[in-house]
């Protein structure tokens, strides 16, 4: 038991910051916080992509010689993908929240409705 | 030579278009190159359709790395049928688009806005193009991230934060089909669908893979608007820009639904798809968004926003086919999303020439303007009855198909659902059109006139589309049958 908890400590830490990401995007009312909270979800997969890829015994890949296993490359890459998805998304959404705030003057999301319905 | 690079070019021109066009001078030279670019798509994309449509498969290896290794571009008759949709869409949104776009963007975004359209168009594409999972989820975020910057391009300040809502919403679901694509590869170790699809068989007991299977469901759901998963959708129609709406909401969504068709039938074994409650919850998220969101479609004082809500019960149609898992159910659904297509595009153009006119989509001001703009009154008519499915239009025959579809499983519920669904969107359509025609107007709308030949004559094109297809089923229907043919889809 101690050793399956132990054995996937990294696993362990995605589930957490995915839900840590997930409660800040549901909870919190703050544009700004909502796009961290994204940003920690989306970490958070980074992370299980880049845990899976491991071999046990495995050195990073890169050919040196008298190293025989190799961590598999393609998450990695697949990662970088994602990572650069990642920041365009961010960069998106927080050009967003500027315009918001040019136009509501807030960036609270119950005041936004507030200022929305009294129209 | 063409020939050969043929599904390539459908997504390399409009990616490569899309940079130069946003550094085109201002003017009318930014819109013209993205029409040219979107009728030679529409072309291609013919082609491409005539290549495959005797069951003939086009396999494209991308920089000559074989598959499974290499990306591949794998198009069967859905594929092509859907990337022929998209463009033909968008090669009559952009005729109707130069006036439209003109009055509602200010003039120093236009050429930005242009660009951001052909990305969007790219992605979408691509996404019908592409025979990679995780090649997909790119071309997935290049169409999202351009369509969140399209809707916030909006005149009202709301665009700006549904927007945002959208791209929340939507990038939780594409994080989630990531989790889904990155569990079942560390069980397959392959992202080429027909790899996936040769490997999944021997791990499909495993729990890592149901949870990958749910994680992209619930994903592309999410993107599909799927109800309750399309809260983002009726904020995101309304307060777009015109062309945008029409442009989405024959797109987007629909591209969704044939990832889930692919993902279903395609990815995954039947025999544990059938294991799995899919099924059941497609009937029934279709059942409760087919009831639904027509009756909160018929509360709406907002001519878009009632729209909105519409399409989200119509894509409860499209899932009861799919849940029906019957051949002949997925053949309604697919049939669905083409005729979807044309009688929202035309609804939301005619819709859009109205606030061309007005400035506005709310109802109450729009009262008995459909006196004075006759040809757009008519579009509106002639669509609505489409959307109810009045025999002779596109309409009644993908509901038609659906009910058949559920009479041969004896599904008396999902039938009396169709038809109670029918019977709300008269009531929606007919306040539409008695607001429009039957009240007296207002009098600072008394000197408005018809809407310009250039709005009217591609609102028009689908009107007549939408007509054609509910007399002459051969392309809609005829292409979903091979569709589906592609697909494999047995009785389950």
């Amino acid at each position: 038991m101690m050793e399956f908890i132990i054995g996937h400590y990294n696993y362990w830490v995605a589930i957490f910051l995915m839900m840590v990401g997930f409660y800040t995007i549901i909870s919190h009312g703050n544009l700004v916080k909502k796009i961290i909270g994204l940003n920690i979800f989306q970490v958070s997969v980074f992370i299980l992509y880049i845990s899976m890829s491991t071999v046990h015994g495995g050195s990073a890949p890169i050919i040196t010689e008298g190293v025989k296993v190799y961590s598999n490359p393609l998450p990695h890459v697949l990662i970088l993908t994602a990572i650069v998805v990642g920041v365009a998304t961010t960069a998106l959404g927080l050009a967003l929240v500027v315009r918001i705030k040019e136009a509501y003057g807030t960036i609270e999301e119950d005041e936004i409705h507030q200022m929305d319905h009294s129209l | 030579m063409i020939q050969g690079h043929l599904s390539l070019l459908l997504v390399v021109i409009p990616l490569i278009a899309a940079p130069i066009t946003a550094l085109l001078p201002r003017g009318r030279l930014p819109w013209m190159a993205t029409l040219t670019v979107a009728w030679i798509c529409a072309m291609l994309a013919g082609i491409q359709l005539l290549a495959v449509v005797d069951g003939g498969v086009i396999s494209y290896e991308l920089g000559g790395w074989a598959p499974p290794w290499g990306i591949e571009y794998r198009i069967d008759a859905l594929n092509a049928f859907m990337a022929l949709i998209v463009s033909v869409i968008g090669a009559i949104t952009l005729p109707y688009a130069l006036l439209s776009v003109e009055k509602e963007i200010p003039g120093q975004q236009i050429p930005l806005f242009y660009s951001a359209f052909l990305l969007c168009l790219a992605g979408l594409l691509g996404i019908t193009q592409t025979g990679d999972i995780f090649n997909l989820f790119v071309f997935l975020e290049i169409s999202s991230l351009s369509s969140y910057a399209l809707i916030s391009l909006g005149q009202k300040r709301q665009a700006l934060t549904s927007a945002y809502q959208y791209l929340i919403m939507g990038t939780i679901g594409a994080t989630f089909f990531l989790i889904g694509v990155g569990l079942i590869y560390s069980e397959t170790g392959t992202l080429n669908m027909m790899d996936l699809a040769a490997r999944l068989p021997e791990v499909s007991a495993l729990k890592t893979t149901h949870t990958g299977f749910a994680f992209i469901m619930i994903g592309f759901a999410l993107k599909l608007a799927l109800f309750p998963l399309h809260l983002w959708l009726p904020n995101a129609y309304t307060y777009a820009p015109t062309v945008i709406t029409v442009f989405l909401a024959a797109t987007a969504t629909k591209v969704a639904l044939y990832v889930m068709l692919r993902v279903l039938f395609t990815v995954f074994p039947t025999s544990f798809v059938s294991a799995a409650p899919t099924n059941d919850l497609f009937v029934l998220s279709g059942l409760a968004g087919i009831i639904i969101a027509s009756i909160y479609a018929v509360y709406q004082t907002d001519v878009k926003r009632l729209l909105a809500y519409s399409s989200v019960a119509q894509i409860g149609y499209m899932a009861l086919g799919i849940g029906l898992a019957s051949a002949l159910g997925v053949t309604a659904s697919i049939v669905h999303l083409f005729n979807h297509a044309l009688m929202k595009g035309a609804l939301f153009m005619a819709i859009g020439a109205l606030i061309f006119r007005v400035g506005t989509c709310s109802l109450e001001k729009l009262r008995g303007l459909g006196r004075q703009m006759p040809w757009t009154f008519g579009a509106i008519v002639l669509g609505g009855l489409s959307l109810i499915g009045v025999p002779g239009t596109a309409g009644f025959i993908s509901k038609w198909y659906l009910v058949t579809a559920a009479l041969e499983q004896q599904a008396w519920l999902l039938i009396a659902v169709i038809l109670i669904g029918s019977l709300i969107a008269v009531v929606y359509v007919g306040k539409v059109v008695e607001t429009l025609y039957f009240k007296p107007t207002s009098e600072n709308n008394l000197i408005i006139k018809e809407a310009p030949i250039l709005l009217l004559v591609p609102t028009w094109l689908l009107v007549f589309a939408n007509i054609y297809f509910g007399l002459d089923t051969d392309l809609s229907l005829g292409m979903a049958e091979r569709a589906v043919q592609a697909l494999g889809v047995a009785t389950r």
